[in-house]
């Protein structure tokens, strides 16, 4: 055969170098970037023995957009819309990393009632992006349509929120530095608290749906292992990391916003496999569930804007700083270095579900192709963050 | 027993099937174009000028200070400024955009200009059917198609134009008390013919 592997590294390697490697025929299949379950415009490279992958290299950059120098050429608050566009499934998260960021370069004290609706508006992100999330797991598996669009329509109920508060469904373009750009109504609060309350019954109704399902237990469990130290040491964050049974949440870490008044606990998996990465999403959303009744509860009233912030010709002194959140996908940052001037010397993301898929391969060595798709699917990407 | 769970499964799925004939919380759907639902008050899609009374170019609320084609993050205002002043809707000579384009493929209705424009002339709108048979020249919108009047404003964003006028009537009555109208230019001298 002819065919080449195309790698990142410059040179292209004959196929015959890899065979006399990994012994046998192998067969190249190019799975993506148009492929339906790749989330986007992500393609694998795998080298297949039979059914068995043997090797995999994941393919990135089709929707790479010069973010971070985009980013560096823009005023601070230019780079807040496009911030929306990074992971566009939480688009409140990614506002809410870069406010952090740069509140905490300029060193911009938040209102207390801004601290709560970013904290609702968080949590309902988590919401949104975990049912989503298992829908589309689930459409992975074959279980095509009918459970994406149970999430779908719970998911919908929670963007018209978002919607009516911020002015758009998904590039909300909702937070400032120092505080939030509109005042949520008592209507407003009331209208997503009865949401909140109706939520626990899909989710009881889903689990019903995935959790004692044989054919999905037979597809998830002990498929796609992650062990802890890997983990650890690959960077892995948020639900995938925890599912592997690490106990660490930056929600709980660094007690950004409001997060230490708040009692919630940190689902743990044990087994680090597909199906303890899905259960982990579900139990996720229990607590974020508690954490936005107590929310509603604790709110106060009370100014959303530090008035001290300008809007206009915004300069932070010269410094460096590191904001990070618990975005649903994971560690979410922005590093911002700042030369005094009114944009950013250097803006870097560091997105979650990036930093995720980088040990793809390690989990999909030896599984079937149908299983790479689910493998896939529970890491939980979004490609407008992982090719920025 | 094995096979139990998919039949739990069944169910639900048995239950929203059926369940979404007769309760209305399971079928969301909206049969678009015939059924709308309500836009909400904050709805952003595209920005306007604002122009009050009845005279779209006299009328005017923008002075041309270029502040939101600085600010805005895709850059796609383009604004060239008048070279003389015309009184504006307060009688004040104020200097006028000669040219305001927005190019609305490239606007991502993020909302900064609204945001920094000390002289609430920019609003967003709301309409959101534009598709159009051209790709350049129908999404260059100029100013003749961006002006707006103030009971447009009023009609799309009730509560917001409400505290917007209250807040320029306040800037005015702050200002002085009513300034006296433009006196009316002397009288072009006749050619004498």
């Amino acid at each position: 055969m002819t065919t080449t592997i195309q790698t990142l590294e410059p040179a292209e390697r004959p196929l015959q170098i890899m065979s006399s490697r990994l012994e046998g025929e192998l067969l190249e299949v190019s799975m993506g970037p148009q492929h339906p379950s790749t989330h986007g415009v992500f393609r694998m490279n795998v080298a297949l023995d039979g059914e068995i992958v043997r090797k995999l290299k994941p393919v990135f950059g089709y929707l790479h957009r010069n973010h971070e120098k985009i980013g560096e050429n823009m005023s601070y608050l230019g780079s807040m819309p496009y911030t929306d566009r990074l992971d566009y499934f939480c688009s409140m998260t990614n506002n809410w990393a870069y406010a952090l960021s740069v509140e905490k370069l300029a060193g911009i004290e938040v209102p207390e009632r801004a601290e709560y609706l970013r904290i609702i508006l968080a949590e309902l992100t988590r919401l949104q992006n975990h049912a989503s999330l298992l829908g589309f797991l689930l459409s992975d598996m074959g279980a095509w349509g009918t459970p994406l669009m149970y999430a779908f329509r719970e998911r919908e109920k929670i963007l018209d929120l978002f919607e009516s508060l911020s002015g758009s469904r998904m590039m909300c373009d909702y937070m400032r530095f120092g505080g939030c750009r509109v005042d949520a109504s008592a209507d407003w609060l009331a209208g997503a608290k009865k949401i909140v309350d109706a939520f626990p019954k899909f989710l009881d109704e889903f689990e019903k749906l995935i959790v004692e399902n044989e054919i999905l237990i037979a597809r998830t469990q002990e498929v796609g292992k992650l062990s802890a130290d890997l983990a650890i040491s690959a960077g892995i964050t948020g639900p995938m990391l925890r599912a592997c049974g690490v106990n660490y949440d930056i929600r709980k870490v660094d007690g950004y916003g409001f997060y230490p008044r708040f009692k919630f606990r940190i689902p743990l998996g044990e087994h680090g496999d597909t199906y303890d990465r899905l259960m982990m999403r579900a139990l996720e959303m229990r607590e974020s569930i508690g954490i936005l009744k107590q929310a509603f509860e604790q709110i106060p009233e009370g100014p959303i804007m530090n008035p001290k912030v300008k809007i206009r010709g915004f300069r932070p002194p010269v410094g460096e700083a590191y904001g990070r959140i618990e975005a649903p996908k994971g560690e979410l940052g922005f590093y911002l270095i700042s030369d005094g001037s009114p944009n950013p010397y250097r803006y870097r993301v560091r997105p979650p579900s990036f930093i995720n898929l980088t040990i793809l391969e390690d989990l999909c060595l030896g599984h079937t192709v149908a299983d790479v798709m689910v493998i896939l699917g529970s890491v939980d990407i979004v490609m407008g963050e992982v090719d920025r | 027993m094995i096979g139990t769970g998919i039949l739990k499964g069944m169910a639900v799925t048995a239950r929203n099937f059926v369940g979404s004939y007769f309760e209305k919380e399971r079928l969301i759907t909206v049969q678009y174009p015939e059924e709308r639902s309500p836009l909400p008050e904050n709805y952003r899609n595209f920005p306007i000028l604002i122009y009050d009374t009845n005279d779209a170019e006299a009328g005017l609320r923008c002075v041309a200070c270029k502040i939101c084609e600085k600010e805005c993050p895709p850059q796609c205002i383009y604004i060239v400024k008048s070279e003389d002043k015309k009184p504006d809707y307060m009688g004040k000579p104020q200097f006028y955009p000669a040219v305001f384009d927005i190019d609305i493929s490239v606007c991502m209705s993020c909302q900064i200009c609204v945001e920094v424009c000390p002289f609430e002339a920019i609003k967003m709108d709301k309409v959101f059917e534009l598709s159009t048979r051209e790709r350049f020249d129908a999404l260059l919108q100029r100013k003749s198609e961006l002006s707006k009047s103030n009971t447009y404003y009023h009609s799309i964003h009730p509560i917001e134009a409400a505290e917007v006028d209250g807040k320029l009537a306040e800037a005015a009555a702050k200002k002085k008390p009513a300034p006296a109208p433009p006196k009316a230019p002397p009288a072009a001298p006749s050619l004498g013919n």
